[in-house]
């Protein structure tokens, strides 16, 4: 097995292009287990760390760019990320333990196409957009379409993920991200739902995203769970509404981890919960 | 060997204190030596090729490309091994597949090669042609006439014939009639309770370094709850004798019982006896959950039958137990513990013992008792809450006490199970209030407690400090214990004391270190070994003083002269005897060897509060508290610290931990992602209360306290799970899906 460790983009879109079952490594906290538990047998190992940019948080438009090196535990720290999208910096904060919090990195958990991914859905409720590098250029792929069925991303040979980007949060606005886990920590979502609203000067949801993870090969929009808060005050009715389209649009399988029944209704559940928060947080309540 | 003066209480000094243990400093600072950190010159790395089918015949094994391959040393197949005796043919056949792969993960053939990838790439050269079978997990479907059959004629005589050939014994525990019996009840109860398989969750894999020589000695270094059974296990297996083989034991990372017996060692020794090298073998994680020894799964019906004021007329269970692959689950023991907390007119219990497409079950922690307890504990609170009555009330009524003939045949000496019940029904947790969507549960548990075989000797060095070798690999802090028990036997200061685990060329025989027998048996071994040392040492000093020995008595750490002889000489310290023991008569040790009989049973209650989250069916601990007889807590902290243990092992046997096999007949959880153990997050600090009702079989009384932690949390965690959501629960693991379904079906 190789290792390299590029200092430029181009370097290591070339070193990527150039051979075939290459890996990406950036924070290693699936790739490292995958080595060790021989799921995978590399004969390249791409380290992306050393290229400039990859470790920093910066301000872009209105909103953030996070480089693909970036670990949740910087995350957790950056009081301006924080204070837009709680939500997302939450659900990566989810991952893992402290010590993988070290490691873990967003556009990682996005490249593992595991349908439970937990910072997949806050991703996509946020609308973030990933920024991908490649042999043909840059090119800008909104979250929700990079993964495609478990373990299958969008990227092309020789391409790799070299930012996220989260939009503008803009006035009374928030997001939230929950899971169901059978334990309190270091465990793998049995349904993930992140729900992102903004709120009009009544109160009123002005705009909404909410999104599924765990219960389809892939994350899912939900965007009939959208429509149906659009204009309405967050009340029992507008909740129930709410819960029972993410329980319809979920599409689960039966196994180790659950069954269908269980995820639908659960889906249901942490959507409620979650929209709760995310509306807090648009009124500026702490929670 | 009985219980010092049993009418005064004895004044400890060193016993019931809580002195740092000896092995701590080498366990926080990774000094320690587990059983993957021995290396030797030349070593190789030992792989395993596992069964991908459940069951398979094994039409042909081609290992010529494997052995072909640069750097592989040798490759071994079930062939390389010839016959052995009885007793180890399963355990043989378990560790390397004869004619049938048995269970996915079975080990098929094994190499040893010159590095890790060498080796794993041998084993994807071995050809192996399987026929594949049809297979049963479940013990149910196992047990069906028509069901895929694993071993044709082990079926003992006490099966009724018309049987499936996988049911393999069938056994009865009890005394009175329980028809008779239930009719006198205002009540029966008669349910059916499941429980899943769990493994032990020991955090350290299983790992052995293997050498053997040309001259047939070997040499195993090994992480195992008992090196002299290992040793014994591998001469059979490969044909060579006891006393060529030694066997040192590693520090081990946790046992609960699954490391018993031997799943790599046969096969490393015959690696390194082929290759001529010493080969390393180390599981993974996965491999640990396929081929190692889970308990059993169960399914088990009871009916019992109670008076409204809450005497229990009648009690019958019937235990059908899945031990795996071949026969052996712990049912027996089930059956026998299943009513053991009880004093009953008609009570009885039918076990079966019942083979199925999964691992070997290996002993865990109080094997068998607790999927027993579960059942019965269940529905002694159905019935107790029933009539609206107290179930601590109702436990005391029914419960046994000194001279109580029990529900498997012996009549109990001093118990402590009273003593348990009052101390949970008066501490605050009974009381406490809880709030919406909160329940709380007690239940009661036993454990039978073992002594076997044992040697100790202790050893006085020329300066007067003593050092005690015993032969059980210290899994709970028994090398504090032996040191505490020592330093009190002879009267000089913890820190003048140190244990070692000896190699199996260094004593005789040892039993494994199972049955909760070592504080007590290893303790009573290290106690008699520091009176014979004593005993030794006042002849000595009789010596050297001129009188009598029996005029000479052992006090604080020195010789005194005593009777009319008192005060005629100033007492000689065991330093003084030390220093002049060349010129007295040579070195001064003392040893003891024994069967140790009376372990003395023990019996707990716990009482745990829950919420469960009616919208998701998910279970959080509240709080917990364990109430155990501990005999004579000799270390408060390790006692405390197996309450605590036996515990949580229950918490994640109850909510979350389950073999989950696909249709295949694969295991679709081999890891500790999807076997979910509870993490610390997931738990309240652990209360306990220990209760010393002294064993009259050990010289302070004590009782072994590791397995008894484990039986009643399953139950406990039911009832409290039940109470809480309104439904009652007869199924393990109480998983969130498995709980909402429950609410969502009673609402």
């Amino acid at each position: 097995m190789r290792f390299e460790a590029p200092r430029d983009v181009e370097e290591a879109v070339k070193v990527l292009a150039g051979q075939q079952g290459a890996h990406v490594l950036a924070g290693g906290t699936d790739l490292l287990v995958k080595l060790r538990s021989e799921m995978i047998e590399p004969e390249l190992v791409i380290d992306i760390k050393r290229i400039a940019g990859m470790r920093d948080i910066t301000a872009e438009e209105g909103g953030w760019r996070i480089g693909a090196a970036v670990c949740g535990a910087e995350l957790g720290e950056h009081e301006g990320l924080r204070a837009d999208w709680p939500g997302v910096v939450e659900a990566a904060g989810l991952i893992g333990s402290t010590q993988v919090q070290g490691r873990a990195t967003l556009a990682g958990n996005l490249c593992n196409a595991s349908p439970a991914a937990d910072s997949v859905p806050a991703m996509v409720a946020a609308g973030a957009v990933a920024r991908i590098v490649g042999p043909q250029g840059t090119r800008d792929l909104p979250v929700l379409d990079v993964p495609q069925g478990p373990g299958r991303t969008a990227l092309e040979r020789g391409e790799f993920i070299a930012s996220i980007w989260l939009p503008p949060r803009g006035e009374r606005a928030g997001d939230a991200y929950l899971r169901f886990i059978p334990r309190t920590e270091m465990d793998i979502a049995v349904v993930g739902c992140a729900v992102s609203l903004s709120l009009d000067e009544a109160g009123r949801v002005s705009g909404a995203r909410v999104a599924l993870g765990a219960v389809g090969p892939k994350v899912i929009l939900v965007e009939a769970a959208a429509e149906a808060l659009k204009h309405r005050a967050l009340d029992a009715g507008a909740l129930d509404d709410l819960a029972a389209a993410c329980s319809k649009a979920a599409t689960p399988i039966d196994d180790k981890r659950g069954t269908v029944a269980f995820r639908k209704h659960v889906a249901g559940v942490l959507a409620r919960r979650a929209a709760g928060i995310a509306e807090a947080r648009a009124k500026g309540e702490t929670a | 060997m009985a219980l010092d003066d049993t009418k005064k209480t004895r004044i400890f000094k060193v016993v019931g204190t809580r002195p740092d243990r000896p092995d701590g400093i080498d366990k926080v600072t990774g000094r320690a030596r587990f059983g993957a950190d021995m290396v030797a010159p030349g070593m190789l790395t030992g792989r395993i090729l596992r069964s991908p089918h459940a069951h398979a015949r094994i039409v042909k094994i081609d290992t010529s490309r494997a052995e072909a391959l640069p750097g592989v040393k040798a490759v071994v197949t079930r062939a390389d091994f010839g016959d052995v005796p009885d007793h180890v043919a399963d355990i043989l056949d378990n560790c390397m597949a004869g004619q049938k792969a048995l269970y996915d993960g079975h080990a098929i053939a094994a190499v040893a090669a010159v590095s890790p990838a060498v080796a794993r790439k041998a084993l994807k050269l071995i050809e192996v042609e399987y026929e594949v079978l049809p297979h049963v997990t479940d013990v149910d479907e196992a047990m069906k006439p028509g069901a895929p059959v694993l071993h044709e004629g082990r079926q003992q005589e006490t099966v009724p014939p018309g049987m499936s050939q996988n049911v393999i014994a069938r056994s009865e525990f009890g005394h009175g009639d329980i028809e008779a019996g239930l009719v006198q009840a205002d009540r029966v109860v008669e349910r059916t309770y499941r429980t899943a398989a769990t493994h032990q969750g020991y955090i350290e894999p299983h790992a052995c370094l293997a050498t053997m020589g040309a001259d047939g000695q070997g040499d195993l270094w090994v992480c195992t709850q008992g090196h002299y059974m290992v040793r014994n296990t591998c001469a059979a297996i490969l044909g060579i004798e006891q006393g060529q083989l030694r066997v040192t034991a590693s520090e081990i990372g946790g046992g609960f019982g699954g490391k018993t017996t031997v799943f790599l060692e046969p096969v490393a020794l015959m690696l390194a006896k082929k290759s001529g090298r010493p080969v390393k073998m180390v599981m993974s994680r996965a491999e640990v959950l396929r081929a190692t020894g889970p308990t059993a799964s169960t399914s088990i019906d009871v009916r019992i039958g109670m008076t409204k004021a809450g005497r229990i007329t009648a009690g019958f269970a019937e235990l059908r137990y899945q031990g795996g692959a071949y026969p052996g689950s712990p049912v027996d023991m089930g059956a026998m513990s299943a009513f053991a907390p009880y004093d009953l007119e008609n009570v009885k219990t039918i076990g079966w013992d019942v083979v199925t497409n999964r691992p070997k079950a290996a002993a865990y922690r109080a094997p068998g008792a607790p999927m027993a307890a579960f059942a019965v504990e269940s529905a002694i609170d159905e019935l107790a809450r029933g009539f609206g009555l107290d179930p601590l009330e109702v436990r005391l009524m029914n419960g046994a006490d000194e001279g109580t003939k029990s529900s498997y045949g012996p009549t109990y000496p001093a118990i402590g199970l009273k003593a348990t019940l009052e101390a949970a029904k008066a501490h605050p947790h009974w009381t406490a209030p809880l709030g919406e969507n909160q329940g709380r549960g007690v239940a009661c548990g036993f454990w039978f407690n073992f002594g076997g075989d044992t040697c100790v000797s202790l050893n006085i060095t020329p300066d007067g400090t003593v050092t005690v070798s015993e032969g059980n690999p210290d899994i709970g802090g028994s090398r504090a214990s032996m040191t505490m028990m020592a330093a009190e036997e002879l009267g000089i200061p913890y820190d003048q004391v140190r244990t070692i685990i000896a190699d199996t060329g260094a004593l005789g025989q040892n039993e494994v270190t199972d049955g909760s027998r070592v504080t007590f048996a290893v303790g009573l071994a290290t106690i008699e070994a520091a009176r014979a040392a004593k005993r030794e040492m006042c002849r000595r000093a009789a010596m050297v003083w001129g009188i009598d020995e029996e005029a000479v008595e052992w006090e604080d750490g020195a010789a005194r002269p005593a009777g009319p002889n008192a005060g005629r000489f100033p007492p000689m310290t065991i330093k003084e005897i030390a220093a002049i023991a060349s010129n007295t008569g040579g070195p001064i040790a003392g040893h003891h060897e024994v069967t140790a009989e009376g372990a003395g049973v023990s019996f707990a209650t716990h009482m745990v509060d829950v919420a469960v989250d009616p919208e998701t069916g998910a279970t959080k601990i509240l709080r917990y508290t364990v109430f155990q007889d501990a005999g004579k807590a000799v270390h408060p902290s390790y006692v405390e610290g197996q309450f605590q243990g036996g515990a949580v092992q229950g918490i994640g046997w109850a909510l979350n931990e389950e073999y989950i096999y696909g249709e295949d007949g694969i295991l679709q959880n081999p890891g500790f992602l999807d076997y979910r153990i509870p993490v610390a997050s997931d738990l309240p600090m652990i209360d306990t209360v220990i209760l010393e009702i002294p064993n009259p079989g050990h010289p302070y009384g004590v009782r072994g306290v590791g397995e008894t932690s484990i039986v009643p949390p399953l139950a406990a965690i039911a009832n409290a799970v039940s109470a809480a959501a309104g439904v009652r629960m007869t199924q393990l693991p109480m998983s969130p899906p498995r709980v909402l379904a429950a609410i969502q079906a009673g609402g």
